[in-house]
């Protein structure tokens, strides 16, 4: 991992995927949890499918298990999945998705696609590091979910494999570049005009730009 | 289980819609340079909240366990300036060669 701003491309898809694939893996030890909380297994891939936010899912069953009401399980998802907000907030300007794109992009404003995107110094790279983390973790997560939930503890507890440990580390290193990034509202605004108009799909992230590459500029 | 049911899709459309929220607001509101600093950095702070409650917690209470282990690798690694995959997995195998140990 380098913090230079000249990061190449292709760091970024191997740290996206690295991410991605930590956290999509423990999606077994939710799915597992969940069938062992009472749920059946089409209740646990629709709450990996339709909720899609780790800490709020397993806060429900947490919920579901104690033998409270269904509901109260759902505020405290909700709670816990406001932060998502935050996150939309400060992932918008780099993004900038519209119509469909926005609401498909919505999806999956998750803690590690969040943390990958902002760790980014040029905005193309942060939309790559987004797009690419987040959809690694939604299919990755929702298919474990179906594994987990299927085998139940066939599979043996994922805490053996450390990847409790994996998806709790995940988040520090990106965390800390975003913490020693340089900001300021100059570069915010003019980010990577080149690289505006491809806002969602995974191709035109691909497409080489130079002049879109515009480093992280000193903060004004 | 219907209960059930109608929890999991309020759950769903709710969080969704917290979602979607954070993606809508007008930029203009992110342009001036107060709120795009706070915007910067409340992520920041979840996101070390969240290292904190994923390494700690235990169900409702806090726990101090291998992957405190796990963690202290991670951020040595980071340190050294290894690559991000190396970070994640190298946690998870610190963690794992503990539980194994202990």
């Amino acid at each position: 991992m380098s913090a230079s701003p000249d990061q190449p491309d292709r760091q970024v898809v191997v740290d996206s995927l690295g991410v991605g694939l930590a956290t999509g893996a423990y999606g077994v030890s939710f799915g597992a949890v969940a069938t062992a909380s009472g749920l059946d297994v089409w209740q646990a891939c629709a709450l990996s499918l339709l909720v899609f936010t780790g800490a709020s899912q397993f806060a429900f069953v947490g919920v579901v298990a104690a033998g409270g009401a269904p509901l109260a399980g759902t505020a405290t998802a909700l709670l816990l999945g406001s932060r998502n907000l935050f996150y939309g907030l400060a992932m918008a300007p780099r993004l900038r998705v519209r119509g469909w794109r926005r609401l498909a992009a919505a999806q999956v404003v998750i803690d590690e696609s969040t943390a990958m995107g902002l760790g980014q110094h040029d905005h193309r790279q942060s939309r790559l590091a987004f797009h690419l983390t987040g959809w690694t973790v939604f299919v990755l997560w929702n298919l474990m979910t179906l594994v987990g939930a299927a085998a139940g503890t066939a599979l043996g507890d994922p805490r053996t494999y450390g990847l409790d440990a994996a998806v709790g580390a995940a988040p520090v290193a990106p965390a800390q570049r975003v913490a020693t990034t340089p900001r300021g509202p100059r570069r915010r605004r003019d980010g990577d005009r080149a690289g505006a108009p491809d806002g969602g799909g995974g191709a035109g992230h691909r497409r080489r730009g130079r002049g879109g590459r515009r480093r992280a500029a000193a903060p004004a | 289980m219907t209960g059930l049911w109608v929890a999991i899709i309020v759950t769903a459309v709710g969080c969704y819609l917290l979602k979607v929220a954070g993606l809508s607001v007008p930029q203009r509101v992110l342009a001036h340079p107060l709120a795009a600093e706070v915007a910067a950095l409340i992520p920041v702070a979840l996101l070390a909240a969240l290292v904190a409650v994923q390494v700690l917690g235990d169900g409702p209470s806090l726990t101090v366990d291998a992957r405190v282990l796990g963690l202290g690798a991670a951020v040595v690694l980071l340190l050294l300036r290894a690559p991000f995959l190396l970070v994640v997995f190298g946690a998870a195998a610190v963690a794992a060669l503990a539980r194994l140990a202990g």
